[in-house]
């Protein structure tokens, strides 16, 4: 029987459509998946991501064992800062994404719902001295509220002021009574916030966030809209665009990996990669209007499959179908196909992300941040 | 809600509604909300006959492509041009503003066609 959110009983009463999603019954949808989508987009967003893994790592071996265990670099994240990383095996290829905090404490790892077991095994196989794993998911909460009203919207409920709070900042304090993490960051392309509590209080807090955003256009949104947001902001999906047989230049994400920093599990085999010339390239399509990728289907060059969709379908912002898909290098600049119900469609390649939000004259980031 | 007395439903959930030997078909609304936000419809054209238990189109909805299948025969003397710019309509209004074609010298195939309550004990089974 599939795991319930501290949240479960509010997506029923929301007649949310629920699905299985790594193990737990998740809301799809709560009224329509583009409304969700233009909500986010629009105006703002609500979600439940309780499902999501939070691991902690205590005590003197903290940072050693993460340093090991991640490929970007923790030693200079900042107090209750963020930071997105990938962790590899020792052949180089990807176990799990992360988002690292470091935190009073020691690190907060946000792991995925799929990956927790792996990642908690993982760990304890790889554990350096001194250093203390504490699985917190099921006692976690994690609310995430994500568009241009995000933000003011939970300034209503907070005991703080937010304005100081820069992307992949975070700060303990409350909101609408319930205390919290406050972290500026999110898997859509718009600004927002993700509030962790703890499993208790997380009902209350769903119902003032939706309370405070109903007259700013916020909507409950599930994870059909997660899904189509995170695809047009070229975020990538761990299980669908990267697994244990991907290293992480091959799927763009060679800005994470710091070779530099000294040694991690799978840095030898990522030094002996050309991180200019990986084996394969992670690409970008865009189709038509009435063609809509799909996870699985071929990709084609000159009619030979070369690759397949790993992420594809309709874009809300754009109006036309997107995919993204692993090839060769040779082909990467190469015209290519997709097979589409037996057609074959072609498909131009365009720069990833699919969309970028127009972003807000921003004072410049200070050089202590 | 629309009146659906005159309304019968194939087992694959498309509707039919006759008067005399023409026809107007769609989708249900258990359909419709099963498929989430349909995308784009891929119709026939005028002209086009269609065969009842045949495909003759898909609807392409956020999470899936499904096959559709004609309770009845007969041409195509109309589709629903409206579709083209706003195939939503299918989701907000099934029965009404998002039918899907007319067709003329309508006849019956071996299909069982069903009322609406018969259709959703059969769909929920």
């Amino acid at each position: 029987m599939a795991a319930r959110t501290p949240l479960h009983a509010r997506h029923l009463s929301a007649h949310a459509v629920m699905v299985d999603f790594a193990g737990y019954e998740m809301p799809l949808r709560y009224s329509s998946i583009r409304d969700e989508h233009v909500a986010v987009r629009t105006r703002a967003g609500l979600f439940d991501l309780s499902h999501m893994g939070e691991v902690r790592l205590r005590g003197e071996g903290a940072e050693a064992t993460l340093q090991r265990l991640v490929a970007n670099d923790v030693s200079t994240l900042p107090s209750d800062h963020a930071l997105y990383t990938v962790i590899c095996n020792d052949g180089g290829g990807i176990v799990d994404d992360w988002i690292v905090y470091r935190v009073e404490d020691g690190f907060l790892l946000v792991v995925n719902a799929a990956r927790r077991q792996a990642d908690l095994d993982w760990m304890r196989a790889h554990l350096l001295a001194a250093t203390e794993i504490v699985d917190e998911s099921d006692e976690t909460a994690l609310l995430a509220i994500q568009g241009p009203e995000a933000v003011g919207i939970v300034q209503t409920l907070a005991g703080s002021d937010l304005s100081g709070l820069r992307p992949f900042a975070s700060a303990l304090g409350r909101v609408a009574g319930v205390e919290c993490r406050i972290s500026r960051t999110g898997y859509t392309g718009e600004d927002g916030v993700e509030l962790y509590c703890g499993a208790d209080p997380a009902a209350g807090l769903w119902d003032a966030l939706l309370e405070a955003g109903a007259g700013r256009g916020l909507l409950p949104a599930g994870l059909g809209a997660r899904d189509t947001l995170r695809l047009e902001a070229g975020l990538r999906l761990y299980g669908q665009d990267m697994d244990e047989r991907v290293d992480p230049f091959s799927c763009g994400l060679g800005w994470t990996v710091r070779l530099g920093k000294g040694d991690f599990i799978g840095a030898l085999p990522l030094r002996q990669l050309d991180q200019d010339n990986p084996p394969r390239r992670f690409v970008g399509l865009a189709l038509g209007p009435r063609q809509i990728p799909r996870h699985g289907m071929t990709v084609r060059s000159e009619g030979e499959a070369v690759g397949e969709v790993t992420s594809g379908g309709f874009s809300f912002s754009l109006g036309h179908g997107i995919a993204t898909a692993y090839v060769a290098p040779h082909l990467a600049k190469a015209p290519l196909t997709v097979d589409l119900h037996g057609e074959t469609v072609p498909a131009r390649r365009v720069p990833l992300p699919f969309y970028r939000r127009a972003r807000l004259a921003e004072p410049p980031p200070r050089h202590s941040d | 809600m629309p009146d659906l007395s005159g309304y019968r439903f194939a087992p694959t959930h498309e509707w039919v509604h006759r008067d005399g030997d023409t026809a107007t078909i769609g989708i249900s609304d258990h359909a419709q909300a099963q498929l989430g936000d349909v995308i784009f419809l891929d119709l026939p054209s005028v002209g086009a006959r269609l065969t009842a238990g045949k495909r003759f189109g898909a609807v392409e909805s956020v999470k899936a492509a499904s096959d559709l299948y004609a309770p009845v025969s007969g041409t195509v003397s109309e589709f629903n041009e409206t579709l083209t710019d706003t195939p939503e309509r299918v989701n907000t209004s099934p029965y009404e503003e998002g039918w899907l074609l007319r067709l003329r010298d309508v006849t019956e195939g071996d299909l069982e066609l069903v009322d609406e309550a018969t259709y959703l004990a059969r769909a929920e089974e």
